[in-house]
């Protein structure tokens, strides 16, 4: 185990190097730079941004300097904005990106385990097709085409709910919809499948010779044999959520890391763009290992033994 | 039954005669033999959802070949009709810039599908090789081509896929080589293990006794027999790469105008959501059906190439 963990976290170090040094190089290579906007510089003022950002030395003093400042979490400046440094941003969104990301992940599981359980429970009937076509609707139907047709019936046509800004729990509902729907449906899919199959079980048949209802089967015995599959789903689901939120936080106008990343991106503000990645990636690599290794915690019968499972 | 009852123990010789060998009909097999690949079929033909898929399918790509060619607008056209509703005239009516939505739909569809499509090929081929060079080879090179999978596969794709478009200049190609430059970790992994448990059979044997190159061995015996494996990974990563790209193009790094893709023209109907919403509502239907499509396939495969696997 400690030797698998160990194994993974080498993994990700090396990964996060190659990452960290692709996007130093691709930037390097980048065409356009953010001060390419402001036309009429005078040279002496862009000598002397290029010296306040670096971009004077050779490439490999920059690169030494930013893996450096990488290791210390220092991301740098923005360079669109100034007197915004990198952690600013990162420290400013990501919160809310954070409570954000961790709604629409207990709106995921729990409507998709609903869903999965409602559809296995009646098997081929109309309980079944509903909650399996609401699953494929979910999976098919892009976040952001969700997102804007929320938008517009729920909250334009119908005024339930706000239509964009981050104000509080009710501004958190939809978005937290928007980004949870997709996923959902793969869940419940899941649920739906392995349900099915306990269902044949031994187990499943003593106990309702036994005499007990439906849904105390379903949450004494079979539910929580049925979660195995929701639970490696859980890394996906995390990188999902936080891909996700880069569309939706955009369309609700929510000042979370997913907007500012974009924003960095549509501005070209390479040190933002840098920071950010680096960022997601650490945060996503760690987030699917601890789901790992969760993953044997909650199921002995897997064993880990070196290389990557998935 | 009562019959039986009547008649038991008045057996009579009259009731038997003989039969003896009968040469001719069993030097003939039993029954014709069903070939795998007929099975899979058989299995897929009874599974209606997926057999839907096929057929949306093919309906789209009919038209997404067909219909820009023949109609009387291109899909750059502007025809002076802003914004209009659906009619007769215009079928998907028109959009800001007065092109006609139904050829914008179907030109996109060429696109989308071209995008989707090459991407999972290029994974294919790129996964395959690596997959089958790896679990063939074995020992050290399987080793290292392993770690480089896992390091790669660790790093998020999205990501990889944004820093990519960021830095190079928008269109068909970097999108493609953007989408495709991990995306085959998977084909590779999910190759490697067919390969694995393909390589010890006995068929693979006799063909190495009989001097067979590794070349031959993958072309001859390994793919053919991982071939199942391949093709259902194959047709989830088309939607997956479709998905993607209109992801990217709502990010503002898709194809650009006046090229349009389904992604592109989605994320500029979200603009005029309010005043047109016929333009957000016909790309997004289409990308919604034809992923649901292929997703449906690739579970129809998937389940008639495993019946063991059946859900």
């Amino acid at each position: 185990m400690l030797k698998y963990i160990i194994k993974r976290i080498i993994h990700i170090l090396i990964a996060l190097f190659l990452i960290v040094t692709a996007t130093f190089f691709l930037m390097k290579a980048a065409p356009g730079n953010p001060f390419a906007n402001e036309r009429d510089f005078p040279p002496e003022i862009e000598a002397n941004l290029n010296a306040k950002y670096g971009l004077d030395n050779p490439w490999y003093i920059q690169y030494k300097d930013y893996l450096i400042n990488t290791l210390k979490f220092d991301f740098g400046e923005s360079m669109k904005y100034k007197e915004r440094s990198t952690n600013d941003i990162i420290a400013e969104g990501f919160p809310v990106s954070l409570a954000l990301g961790l709604e629409a992940m207990l709106i995921a599981v729990g409507l998709g385990i609903l869903f999965g359980i409602i559809a296995a429970l009646y098997h081929n009937r109309f309980p079944d097709y509903i909650a399996t076509t609401i699953a494929v609707l979910g999976i098919s139907v892009p976040s952001f085409v969700l997102a804007g047709l929320m938008q517009y019936f729920i909250s334009l046509k119908l005024g339930l709910f706000p239509v964009a800004g981050w104000n509080g729990f009710k501004y958190t509902v939809l978005p937290a919809l928007a980004i949870a729907l997709t996923h959902a449906g793969y869940i419940a899919k899941l649920v739906r499948s392995s349900m099915l199959e306990e269902n044949h079980s031994e187990y499943v048949k003593l106990a309702r010779a036994k005499g007990l209802g439906k849904w105390t089967i379903v949450f004494k015995h079979t539910l929580r044999n049925a979660l195995m599959p929701v639970i490696t789903y859980l890394g996906p689901l995390t990188a999902g959520v936080v891909t996700g939120s880069f569309i939706i936080e955009q369309i609700f106008a929510i000042p979370g890391l997913g907007r500012h990343f974009v924003q960095s991106i549509t501005n070209r503000d390479y040190t933002v763009i840098m920071g950010t990645t680096v960022f997601y990636a650490i945060i996503l690599m760690f987030a699917v290992l601890i789901v790992d290794i969760l993953y044997t915690i909650i199921d002995p019968r897997i064993k880990l033994k070196g290389g990557g499972r998935k | 039954m009562e019959k039986r009852h009547d008649t038991y123990g008045e057996l009579t010789p009259e009731m038997f005669r003989v039969v003896g060998p009968r040469l001719a009909e069993s030097d003939q097999m039993p029954k014709k033999t069903v070939s795998f690949w007929k099975e899979v079929w058989y299995r897929f033909r009874q599974n209606k959802l997926a057999v839907s898929g096929v057929f949306i399918l093919a309906i789209i790509a009919l038209l997404a070949i067909f219909v820009p060619e023949f109609s009387q607008y291109s899909y750059r056209d502007q025809l002076g009709v802003y914004n209009e509703a659906p009619s007769k005239e215009h079928w998907f009516g028109t959009d800001d810039l007065g092109r006609d939505v139904f050829v914008r739909v179907w030109y996109g569809a060429r696109i989308s599908l071209f995008i989707g499509i090459t991407a999972a090929i290029i994974d294919l081929i790129i996964g395959v090789l690596w997959g089958s060079i790896s679990g063939l080879f074995g020992g050290r090179v399987d080793d290292i081509m392993m770690r480089i999978v896992d390091i790669l596969s660790a790093i998020p794709y999205l990501l990889v896929v944004i820093i990519l478009l960021v830095v190079m200049e928008q269109g068909l190609l970097p999108m493609i080589i953007a989408l495709s430059i991990t995306g085959w970790v998977n084909m590779a992994r999910i190759v490697r293990g067919e390969v694995l448990s393909i390589k010890n059979r006995e068929f693979v044997l006799a063909a190495r006794t009989l001097g067979a190159s590794n070349w031959h061995l993958i072309v001859r015996h390994i793919i053919p027999n991982a071939l199942g494996a391949i093709l259902v990974t194959m047709t989830l990563t088309i939607p997956t790469a479709i998905f993607t790209e209109a992801f990217l193009s709502f990010l503002g790094l898709g194809v650009n105008q006046p090229i349009a893709s389904w992604g592109t023209m989605a994320s500029e109907g979200m603009g005029g959501l309010r005043v047109a919403p016929w333009r957000l509502f016909f790309p997004a239907f289409f990308i919604s059906l034809t992923i649901f499509a292929f997703n449906a396939v690739g579970d129809g495969l998937r389940d008639a190439l495993d019946p063991k696997l059946r859900k």
